[in-house]
């Protein structure tokens, strides 16, 4: 049995089916002029075998291609892409079916941050009254280590809300390597989650140790197309239209390998894509066909996810402004076009720039949380603990997102209005209007213990004093308690011995374990 | 058979469940609830003191305890001590002939110019559930008939609710009347709702201020204790 998810019965849609095609035939526009600037040989050659019209710039260094891509090169790998993805998982139930044209959406984890936000609590005393304290979060930062993406990923598997897990901590552990750090950061997250683990790849060369590694936890070759544990996500085009070097490489190892892969661009409106809505959504839509359309060229079939990481710019520093209502905007709008493909939608939201849990934190990430959810994308990064835009993680904001995501995903259920329910409520009504105290409260007791209302605000304090992050960090702790399954001893002993790289310290079997 | 018939009757205080037609907590239970029941008891002659101590009052601790204990929630208590109270009204013509003695009279009633009556009737059946003997004298009920009612019908306590900042003063104008007339120190006056607060009941010489049904009865339990 797979994870449910949220299925939107009638998703919110932004743009006309008639702007939808607008867009799309713009995007084809881009794709045959100006097209591509191609900085993979390899993606180039294949480019041209496809039939794409691809010619070296001159006396370029490094070496890069333009890549003009015909409509119907697009139009044959939108024939062959398929439109359901599945996402396996350690434990079978945490397996996500994606359909393209259904609007279920899953909620995962994300991105890879490289700070830590550690969390204490001082006591203050009121002036006016010494005898009332109250606790005040100090947030302190640090760099994200091998074991904090061993919690994460341990918070991360009792989250409700959580469908998947994108590892969210950039380890960078005095030991941790360009050599080791794919194997470090895949174990470290599927050891302690059983949920799908997606992540990208920072050194090719691990990734057949990566793959290998899944392989064995899958139980084989095989076992891994079929329930494929892992998958990749790959930021193979750097706006504006262009494919770079090593990620392409990447990319095109992974669909040879047929294993799920996102093709995700994220361009920035104002800076390395137009400010205008039609601009930014014409081109990353362009730029993402070209990616799906190169999936396409080298492994027929092999499943990829569209991915859209739109953004608008900050007018203060040029940088990336994701708590924007633009980006919100920008994303709903991708989901359509991914929709529009019946491709899969990897899409993004809850990022903030706020950069401490608070009221800005909270504002931004529940807008987007909110609308881009209602658009249904299929596969939506929600920014669990992200705050700072994707630099900084903190657990507490990640167990206040899961207490949003309750209230969101309970707001998505569809009404129950039926014969039954009318009838049943025509009773109560006819029977407590002929009762002095006029009251239906006694109906609610069923109704309560049945799930059918809502949960009160799971950090709510007495009123006194607002230790609500207080409430969420205790959360945290408790969560951490919580024992989760690791990998059994025996597979953990052959991953061991067969995949190179990996810190011993990560053997919870051997004494010095992390965690 | 009367041992059954009390069994059942506590159970269904427990489940909160006033008549046969009622849910209860438990999925599927059926059957009489409290108000056949207890007609049941009488039309076998089991004493009311019995009804009432190990049916209705014993069922209303187990809920107070399941309360106390976080798996009950205020609508279960509210249901069980909606049923409790219309037990009560049944038994009621036979209490002057029983030796059950009760925890005194306790009259609730919204003040002139308010028609606010949610509070009120919440408070109204948690009381009557916790054994007092509970008259509602209604919504927008003018001083006079207040005053008139104390020197009347003797309640041990009155219970004053207003939701409005303009309507609460005329809880200060009760108690003012209630002097004029002599009666103050023969009935408690408690005050609730939105507006008031436990600065106000002191400043208008009210007996306690109640910040809900619960602490109502809470109060009320300790007035009858000193």
């Amino acid at each position: 049995m797979a994870r449910q998810g949220v299925l939107i019965e009638d998703p919110y849609q932004r743009m006309t089916d008639d702007q939808i095609k607008q867009v799309h035939k713009a995007s084809l526009e881009i794709l045959k002029d100006p097209g591509l600037l191609c900085f993979n040989k390899r993606a180039a050659d294949i480019f041209a075998a496809g039939g794409a019209h691809v010619a070296p710039v001159a006396s370029s260094d490094p070496p890069h291609w333009l890549i003009r891509i015909p409509e119907t090169l697009v139009a044959d790998a939108l024939e062959s892409v398929p439109s359901t993805v599945i996402l396996g998982a350690r434990s079978p139930e945490n397996t996500l079916v994606m359909h393209g044209d259904e609007p279920r959406v899953y909620f995962v984890s994300g991105s890879e941050t490289n700070i830590w936000l550690d969390v204490d609590f001082q006591t203050y005393a009121k002036k006016a009254d010494p005898s009332v304290e109250m606790l005040v979060p100090e947030f302190i930062p640090r760099r994200a280590t091998v074991e904090d993406l061993c919690r994460s990923a341990h918070v991360a598997e009792h989250l409700d809300t959580l469908d998947g897990f994108i590892r969210n901590v950039n380890i960078q552990d005095s030991d941790i390597t360009e050599q080791n750090k794919d194997v470090n950061k895949f174990f470290a997250s599927l050891n302690n989650t059983t949920k799908h683990v997606m992540a990208g790849l920072t050194n090719l060369d691990q990734l057949d140790y990566v793959v290998k590694m899944a392989e064995i936890i899958a139980g084989g070759k095989a076992e891994l197309i079929r329930n494929p544990l892992i998958s990749f996500i790959t930021c193979l085009v750097k706006s504006p239209l262009q494919f770079v070097d090593d990620t392409t490489e990447t990319f095109i190892n992974i669909c040879e390998r047929g294993l799920p892969v996102v093709v995700s661009s994220s361009p920035q409106a104002g800076s390395t894509a137009p400010i205008k809505e039609a601009g930014i959504i014409t081109q990353i839509n362009a730029e993402v066909l070209a990616g799906i359309t190169l999936g396409q060229l080298v492994k027929r079939g092999t499943p990829v996810i569209y991915g859209s990481v739109p953004v608008r710019t900050r007018m203060d520093t040029l940088g990336d402004s994701y708590g924007a209502v633009e980006t919100s905007q920008y994303n709903v709008d991708c989901t359509q076009l991914a929709r529009f493909y019946r491709i899969p939608n990897y899409s993004t939201s809850g990022v903030c720039d706020a950069k401490r849990p608070g009221q800005q934190s909270s504002i931004e990430r529940l807008l987007s949380n909110i609308t881009v959810t209602m658009s249904g994308p299929q596969y939506l990064h929600c920014a669990y603990g992200l705050l700072d835009g994707n630099s900084v993680f903190s657990l507490m904001q990640a167990a206040l997102d899961d207490a949003h995501f309750q209230m969101i995903k309970f707001f998505l259920r569809p009404p129950r209005i039926e014969k039954n329910e009318i009838e049943d409520v025509l009773d109560q009504i006819r029977h407590v209007a002929r009762t002095p105290q006029k009251l239906y409260i006694r109906y609610i007791r069923r109704v309560m213990r049945t799930g059918l209302m809502s949960c009160p605000y799971p950090f709510e304090g007495d009123g006194s004093v607002d230790d609500v992050f207080y409430r969420a960090h205790q959360r945290t702790n408790e969560l951490l308690d919580k024992p989760v399954p690791h990998i059994d001893r025996k597979t953990t002993v052959r991953i061991f011995n067969e995949i190179p790289g990996l810190l011993p310290r990560l053997n919870i079997y051997e004494e010095g374990r992390v965690l | 058979m009367s041992e059954d018939l009390i069994a059942a009757l506590k159970e269904n205080v427990i489940q909160g469940r006033m008549t046969k037609d009622d849910e209860g907590i438990d999925e599927g239970l059926t059957g009489p609830g409290v108000l056949e029941l207890t007609r049941t008891a009488l039309d076998s002659s089991i004493p009311v003191q019995n009804i009432i101590t190990r049916g209705l009052t014993a069922g209303m601790e187990i809920v107070g305890e399941k309360f106390n204990a976080g798996d009950y929630f205020i609508p279960d208590m509210l249901a069980s001590a909606e049923s409790v109270s219309a037990a009560m009204d049944l038994l009621k013509p036979m209490l002057q002939d029983s030796i059950h003695e009760g925890k005194g009279k306790f009259a609730i009633v919204t003040v002139a110019g308010d028609i606010h009556d949610i509070g009120k009737n919440i408070v109204a059946i948690l009381l009557k559930g916790a054994g007092y003997d509970v008259e509602d004298l209604g919504i927008d009920v003018p001083t006079e008939k207040i005053v008139e009612y104390v020197r009347t019908a003797k309640p041990d306590y009155i219970g004053l609710s207003a939701l409005l900042t303009t309507t609460m003063l005329v809880m200060g104008d009760v108690i003012e009347a209630l002097k004029n007339a002599g009666l103050r120190d023969s009935v408690k006056v408690l005050i609730g709702g939105a507006a008031v607060s436990e600065e106000y009941a002191r400043e208008i010489g009210a007996d306690a201020y109640c910040a809900d049904g619960f602490e109502a009865v809470k109060i009320l339990n300790d007035f009858g204790l000193a």
